[in-house]
């Protein structure tokens, strides 16, 4: 037995999902579709920034190109936290391809000048 | 923009703040033959959005999920697109208004100089609440800061400030930061929220809290602060229903950070000197249909008028300010006829406070307010008299969600004021 709450819309039903993965508590479809994604393949967006060699502009904030599994969420942040960004960027520029083999790209969310020197 | 020496700057509208409300408002208000500027203090447009680094931003004004940066870059594009200049790094000291406005700025490229303008717009954001507001007992150790400078901190310049963490307020940007400082490798000990429940919302509390396993102490307050030299432990207790804190609760936590998420004031204390009509709820001025304030010409919208829950309706708003101050621009605003806008017990606030009646422009008012409380079901009625000229049905209404309701204008008589009420089904 496991509780989740729906956040499709704004009502949060309660879903009560049992060993069977059963769901009940939902007040719509779209409830179901949700509580069984979450049981069977939570998967979430990262949002995060990446050093920059700009002094001006330390962190580039980023995000994963699509959801990733959420287990891996932290070693995800470990690899991104290993990267130096040193060239200008232009928003959804590819910073890191595939990472660690997800077919997901982390993917600049906005705009980096690096000072011409 | 091109300035010779000596002469003063002239613009016909002028946009004070270059974040989501002033990108929005003077996007709006281009290509109708004014001359418009904005003004920005930052060293780049955007505003407090190039910090919210997470996504959920644009659903309603782009019909896709951004991030805060992606959503602050299209309105960029838009400003270089339309060609709308606006000088960056440069903060208003003070506007003064006689035949027109002059406004008094600093700038370190410019030092100090004015700006003569037709018509200005408000758009300068809100600031957090601090511990002084809240009156938090106990030592006064460094490690305490609002929920959005620790996100300045770690977001823009890449410093993480502190390891072991507990957050007061539920407020969304305070759950947006447990979860990001979760992910850099901090612990987040709990969240403390002294209403009975959150204020944020529901898709935060689960992606930002459940997904980290971090409690929520509902009805709790911290009720002890200690260290010497930086923050050395908490401690928290429940509350009862009228906010007084229950003994023999008491909970603590050694943490070196306490994160603030307790609330948002908009900011218009800038403009000490223009005597603002000020709405005591909203902590803002009072604005008309128009988004006018009680001194002709002067607009205010965004958070700097009321705080929203969602960018985009930011973005909405100020569009209609920046149209309504075009407007302004065009035809004889003078002899404005006012009605108020008065509220029934469960309504917290309604923006606008007053309607213009001989300056109804575009065809439906909308009304943006709050609740009082929880309510599962609700009838909301406009009425002028015992008349009642729109009225609408909603479910699950909470004060942390803004409502709205637009009344045709045709409906509006003259010579009543009008009545928001909600009412409980």
């Amino acid at each position: 037995m496991k509780e989740l709450i729906c956040i499709v819309c704004p009502v949060g039903c309660h879903l009560h999902v049992d060993d069977k993965n059963n769901i009940t508590g939902n007040q719509c479809p779209r409830g179901l579709k949700y509580g069984l994604e979450e049981i069977t393949h939570p998967s979430r967006i990262i949002t995060t920034t990446v050093k920059t060699s700009n002094p001006m502009m330390p962190r580039l904030p980023v995000k994963t190109s699509s959801p990733i599994p959420k287990e891996l969420m932290f070693q995800i942040m470990d690899r991104i936290g290993s990267e130096i960004v040193t060239k200008s960027v232009k928003i959804n520029d590819v910073i890191i391809k595939n990472v660690l083999d997800t077919q997901v790209d982390i993917i600049a969310t906005r705009n980096l000048n690096m000072l011409e020197s | 923009m091109e300035r010779n020496e000596g002469e003063m700057m002239k613009t016909n509208l002028l946009v004070i703040g270059g974040g989501a409300a002033g990108m929005a408002a003077a996007v709006s208000a281009s290509n109708q033959g004014f001359k418009i500027l904005v003004v920005e203090r930052d060293r780049e447009l955007g505003g407090i959005l190039n910090q919210c680094i997470h996504n959920g931003f644009g659903l309603k004004e782009f019909k896709e999920e951004l991030t805060g940066p992606e959503y602050a870059s299209r309105f960029m594009n838009q400003l270089d697109e339309l060609k709308i200049p606006y000088l960056l790094s440069t903060t208003v000291l003070d506007i003064v208004r006689k035949d027109h406005f002059t406004v008094k700025c600093s700038s370190v490229e410019n030092g100090l100089f004015e700006i003569e303008a037709d018509a200005v717009i408000l758009s300068t954001g809100c600031y957090e609440r601090t511990r002084g507001a809240i009156l938090l007992p106990g030592e006064r150790p460094k490690g305490i800061m609002t929920a959005g400078s620790a996100q300045r901190y770690l977001n823009k310049d890449g410093y993480l400030v502190g390891k072991n963490v507990f957050i007061l307020g539920s407020g969304d940007i305070g759950l947006i930061m447990a979860r990001r400082m979760t992910l850099e490798g901090a612990i987040v000990h709990g969240v403390a929220e002294i209403m009975p429940f959150s204020n944020g919302l529901t898709r935060n509390v689960v992606q930002c809290l459940h997904d980290f396993d971090i409690p929520l102490y509902l009805s709790h307050t911290v009720t002890d602060i200690r260290g010497k030299d930086r923050l050395e432990g908490i401690t928290i207790q429940q509350v009862d229903e009228k906010f007084q804190v229950i003994p023999n609760t008491e909970k603590s936590f050694d943490v070196d950070t306490l994160l603030l998420s307790v609330g948002l004031i908009p900011d218009v204390t800038l403009f000490d000197s223009l005597t603002l009509e000020i709405d005591p709820i909203t902590k803002s001025v009072v604005v008309d249909q128009n988004y006018e304030t009680n001194i002709p010409g002067l607009f205010a919208c965004g958070n700097s008028l009321h705080v929203h829950d969602l960018v985009d309706e930011v973005s909405n708003e100020s569009k209609k300010a920046g149209e309504a101050a075009i407007r302004y621009l065009k035809f004889d605003h003078q002899n404005k006829k006012t009605l108020m806008i008065e509220k029934n017990e469960n309504v917290r606030y309604v923006v606008p406070q007053t309607i213009a009646y001989n300056q109804l422009e575009v065809e439906h008012v909308e009304l943006s307010f709050r609740v009082t409380k929880k309510i599962a079901q609700a009838t909301i009625q406009v009425m002028q008299g015992d008349e009642v000229i729109q009225t609408k049905k909603a479910r699950y209404l909470a004060p942390a969600e803004m409502l709205r309701i637009a009344v045709p204008k045709d409906k509006i008589q003259s010579d009543k004021d009008l009545i928001l009420a909600v009412k409980e089904v």
